[in-house]
């Protein structure tokens, strides 16, 4: 093993989180914008008024604006497993790779093949044609959705695969469980269902900027009508599938869950802290209140995590350093586990060099008993197992909050819009204006929760992200790391500069 | 069928797949050339946006393929990903970075508040088709060059050049002759490609002096790519190669590439082959006043891009080689995924006959029509 400078395992952690959540300040929007876009143009190719029409226009202008930003972003992503974290590549390409190349075969080709119809070809294709490729490229976005997920739900879960001790690299065994992990499910239905909801939300929040300013009426009320609908719809979904992730966390990460719930102490019929203030100076294993303040739901961690009134929820405590009464296994124990198979992975590699095939097989046989515990060999101390607790607990806190009030403020555009009185109601307009920055907070708070929950592990239980990393001087990422941040800054404004011109041009807007 | 073929043979069929993909990529460079011909061929208002209208409606068609040919890569050989990614990573960046700067510019080139002006999202353009090409030419050279890498007990990568105590991560590559004429090679064939492209693409009635600098910029840029191509094509006679033997021990044989010429004819022939048609698109392009020379040059540039992946790859040979330690080359039985994995993605691959078949009817279908000057002031345009 090379030895690893830990300020290059945090630099490399800090491009990849930088360039990921920037990459997801425009893919929410391609994906539930693209849905109503066809929306749009369905309802225009069935009812034929020119006005949906011009209505389908205006909204795919801002998606392009959205979507070139999207792409410029996506592709460093992809190429960012080898640069960065090559050494992951390489001990799990074998499985992790497999959806990356599916998404660009089959979604990222939809999109683009269709993509040009939809925007170039309202003289050159039928009208029916025209409408089917603009639904084409809504599904091409929600399948690389799909795709990608896997692979990282892969990164929470890791299934489908073995530990090959002579290539010493995970190697994939069954592609239906990597496909149908179910933590893939519940990432990819909270998600693209996430997504739609910031679709709705930016609909309704520019449709609501020309209201305030009395222009365009007709066509924001319209798109409003369409967006609260599927707004509505779809934010029930992102609690209900939210309330899936949960319970899948409790299952296959508990102390990813511990984590959001700021849970040290485990407990029977465990309470659900539904707001509290994160004493940050607590740590694993000391006496300290997690909480300077905190309101609880009784039994309703229990709840979510099992479904099952009463039932235990290990802490960070027991996690840590095990619970005997619970039949817990702490991070103490899995490392010593841990540290005796990386031990003997290297006497067999020695061996195999060595060519003595009996030596070889004895240290198999003795790495094979301790083998899923190989990971927690590379820990220093069992409190790193500890993902930092108030980052998380406030991100997932934050994006529930969110969840909860969005239904009712899509409720409330749908009543008014049916009633008639959405112009009266003025109160309301600003409300729908800042509904779209709070879905996207809660996105990047959704992420935020996941992935550093997700740590110390760039796989859960099985590799930390300090020996994931490339062998690269911690200079050269600071480097590109500042090249990302002066390019895609400058992306950004250029990107909402031209939103917002081509909001205030309205759909008769031309250029120039 | 799939569930009967062999390791080797999947490896195989693997390495070719991807060869297709970066053949096909190259091709699609037509975008990329076509962007650095803005500023030579247009020289009115009108004649840019034609130009950048034009490209405009495929410039996803080379970013798609180049994720994709990194996504094959990754999947089908994670050990040269993980290798050639993280070693040689200012290349890599670079050309990343050239990608992600050619994203947003057609979209965002004239529309209002766009902040950095025109100008600059046309250097952009101009950056993605010159620096990024020659990049990405100069990595595919090392594939017969070889770079100064070892790999260690875990096949985690050290990258060992350096110059003055700077680690160039790859950026070396630039002090061979050979990497440079393969990139130089390749940016004058995008441009060939570029402008039979607008050639075929445009309604040039309107653009009469247009249509003559297009013209001329395809007999330029064929003759000025010849000297690299010829200087890489007897280099690649003469120079020593990275063998492989029986038990996988690498050593420099002379006249490796040769001899994996004449040992797999029908690469020799799809070079020979792809030559004669880029050179036959080019005569059609600058002297018969035919609209069709990007057929025949694109697909002899794609025959050209399969023999120059394949050949460094098969017959016994290492097709990413380490001149710092010889034992640590990659070949593509020792880089590739698991059998399974490879057996999986086979599966998947049967699909790239369909893609192929709906990018080609989409395309056929929006130009069925050339594009106008109509089309360059529409809602839409870029
Ligand atoms: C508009 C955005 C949005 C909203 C309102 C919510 N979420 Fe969410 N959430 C996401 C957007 C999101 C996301 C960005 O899409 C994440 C990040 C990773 C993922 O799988 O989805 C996510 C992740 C995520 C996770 C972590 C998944 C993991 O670690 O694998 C949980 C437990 C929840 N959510 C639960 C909820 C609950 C109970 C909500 C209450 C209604 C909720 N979310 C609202
Ligand atoms: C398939 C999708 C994804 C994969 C495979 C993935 C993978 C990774 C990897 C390799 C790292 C660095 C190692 C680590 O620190 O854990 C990381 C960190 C991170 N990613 Fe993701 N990621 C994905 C999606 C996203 C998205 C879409 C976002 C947010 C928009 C995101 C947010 C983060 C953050 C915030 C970190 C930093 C965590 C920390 O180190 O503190 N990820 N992810
Ligand atoms: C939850 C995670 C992600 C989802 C749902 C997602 C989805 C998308 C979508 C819809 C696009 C189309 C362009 C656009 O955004 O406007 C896109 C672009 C892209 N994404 Fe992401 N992305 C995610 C994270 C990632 C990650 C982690 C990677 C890296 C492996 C990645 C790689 C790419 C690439 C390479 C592109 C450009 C490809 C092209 O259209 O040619 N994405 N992504």
């Amino acid at each position: 093993m090379i030895d690893v400078d830990p300020s290059l395992v945090n630099w490399s952690r800090a491009q990849f989180a930088f360039t990921a959540m920037f990459h997801w300040i425009f893919v929410p929007l391609t994906l539930g914008l693209s849905v109503l876009c066809a929306f749009f143009e369905l309802i225009y190719l069935k009812t034929g008024n020119e006005e949906w029409k011009r209505i389908t226009r205006f909204w795919m202008t801002l998606f392009a604006i959205n979507f070139a930003c999207g792409i410029a972003t996506g592709i460093i992503l992809e190429f960012q497993f080898g640069t960065n974290w090559s050494n992951y590549s390489w001990m799990v390409g074998d499985i992790f790779a497999a959806p990356l190349a599916i998404e660009g075969l089959f979604a990222f080709f939809i999109e683009a093949g269709f993509f040009a119809v939809m925007f170039f070809g309202w003289n050159r294709v039928s009208k029916g044609f025209h409408c089917f490729s603009t639904c084409m490229v809504a599904v091409g976005s929600n399948l690389s959705a799909v795709w990608i997920l896997i692979a990282n739900a892969w990164m929470q879960n890791p299934v489908g695969m073995l530990f090959n001790a002579d290539s010493a690299r995970f190697e994939m065994n069954n592609f239906a469980e990597v496909v149908f992990n179910p933590v893939a499910i519940a990432k990819f239905t909270h998600t693209s269902s996430s997504c739609f909801v910031v679709g709705a939300t930016f609909v309704i929040a520019v449709s609501c900027w020309y209201l305030i300013k009395k222009r365009h009426v007709d066509m924001a009320r319209k798109s409003i009508v369409v967006a609260s609908v599927f707004g509505l719809v779809s934010s029930f979904f992102v609690a209900f599938t939210g309330d899936e992730s949960a319970y899948v966390i409790g299952q296959k990460q508990p102390m990813k869950l511990a984590a959001i719930e700021g849970l040290y102490k485990g407990e029977r019929g465990a309470g659900l802290v539904v707001f509290g203030i994160v004493n940050d100076k607590k740590v694993a294993g000391d006496a300290q209140d997690a909480f300077l303040f905190e309101v609880t739901i009784p039994q309703a961690l229990s709840v979510l995590a099992n479904r099952e009134l009463g039932s235990f929820v290990p802490g960070i405590d027991d996690l840590v350093y095990g619970n005997a009464e619970e039949n817990i296994m702490g991070v103490n124990t899995k490392m010593e586990k841990g540290k005796l198979a990386v031990a003997d992975l290297t006497a067999f590699k020695q061996a195999k060099k060595d060519k003595d095939a009996d030596a070889a097989e004895e240290a198999l046989a003795r790495f094979n008993v301790n083998e899923e515990f190989l990971g927690y060999g590379y820990l220093d101390t069992p409190e790193e197992a500890v993902p930092p607790v108030s980052l998380v607990f406030n991100s997932f806190h934050l994006m529930v909050v969110v969840g909860t009030f969005l239904p009712l403020i899509f409720g409330a555009f749908l009543f008014f819009s049916l009633k008639g009185t959405l112009m009266e109601k003025r109160w309301l307009l600003p409300v729908g204006i800042f509904s779209s920055v709070l879905a996207m907070l809660a996105q990047q708070a959704g992420w935020v929760t996941a992935e550093v929950g997700r740590q110390p592990w760039a796989i859960q239980g099985l590799m930390p992200v300090k020996i994931a990393t490339t062998n690269l001087s911690a200079t050269a990422v600071q480097v590109s790391f500042t090249a990302f941040a002066v390019v895609f800054s400058l992306l950004l404004i250029a990107e909402v500069s031209i939103m917002l011109k081509a909001i205030a041009a309205g759909p008769e807007g031309h250029r120039k | 069928m799939i569930s009967n073929l062999d390791y080797v043979t999947l490896q195989q069929i693997w390495w070719v797949l991807c060869s297709v993909i970066g053949a096909l990529f190259l091709f699609l460079n037509l975008v990329q050339g076509g962007q650095t011909l803005l500023w030579q061929v247009a020289k009115t208002k009108t004649e840019s946006a034609l130009v950048v209208n034009s490209l405009g409606r495929k410039w996803e068609l080379p970013f798609t393929t180049l994720v994709l040919f990194g996504g094959a890569l990754f999947a089908a050989f994670p050990k040269f990903y993980s290798t050639s990614f993280g070693g040689a990573y200012w290349v890599w960046m670079l050309i990343l970075f050239s990608f992600i700067i050619q994203a947003v510019s057609y979209e965002y080139r004239t529309k209002p508040g766009n902040v950095w002006g025109a100008k600059s999202y046309e250097l952009c353009m101009f950056i993605n088709g010159s620096v990024g090409i020659l990049l990405i030419g100069m990595a595919v050279g090392t594939f017969y060059t070889g770079s100064a890498f070892s790999l260690n007990d875990m096949n985690q990568v050290t990258w060992q050049y350096t110059l003055g105590g700077v680690n160039l991560r790859g950026l070396e590559a630039a002090f061979s002759l050979f990497n440079l004429s393969l990139g130089l090679f390749l940016v004058f064939n995008a441009r060939v490609l570029g402008a039979l492209y607008l050639l075929n693409n445009l309604d040039l009635t309107p653009v009469a002096a247009m249509e003559q600098r297009l013209r001329k910029a395809v007999l330029t840029s064929f003759i000025c790519s010849l000297p690299f191509l010829l200087y890489v094509v007897v280099s690649i006679l003469l120079r020593k190669g990275f063998g492989v033997d029986e038990n996988g021990v690498v050593s420099m044989v002379s006249f490796k590439y040769f001899f994996n010429l004449l040992a797999l004819p029908h690469l020799l022939l799809s070079l020979l082959a792809g030559i004669g048609l880029v050179t036959w698109g080019v005569i059609l392009g600058a002297h018969k006043g035919s609209l069709k020379g990007i057929w025949p040059a694109g697909l002899g540039t794609v025959l050209v891009g399969l023999c120059v992946l394949c050949l460094p790859a098969f017959n016994g040979t290492a097709f990413y080689p380490s001149t710092f330690d010889l034992q640590s080359s990659l070949t593509i039985y020792n880089a590739s995924s698991s059998e399974y994995t490879l057996k999986i993605m086979t599966y998947v691959a049967l699909g790239i006959p369909f893609v192929l078949a709906y990018i080609a009817y989409l395309w056929k279908k929006m130009d069925s029509q050339k594009l106008s000057i109509e089309d360059t002031t529409d809602h839409e345009a870029y």
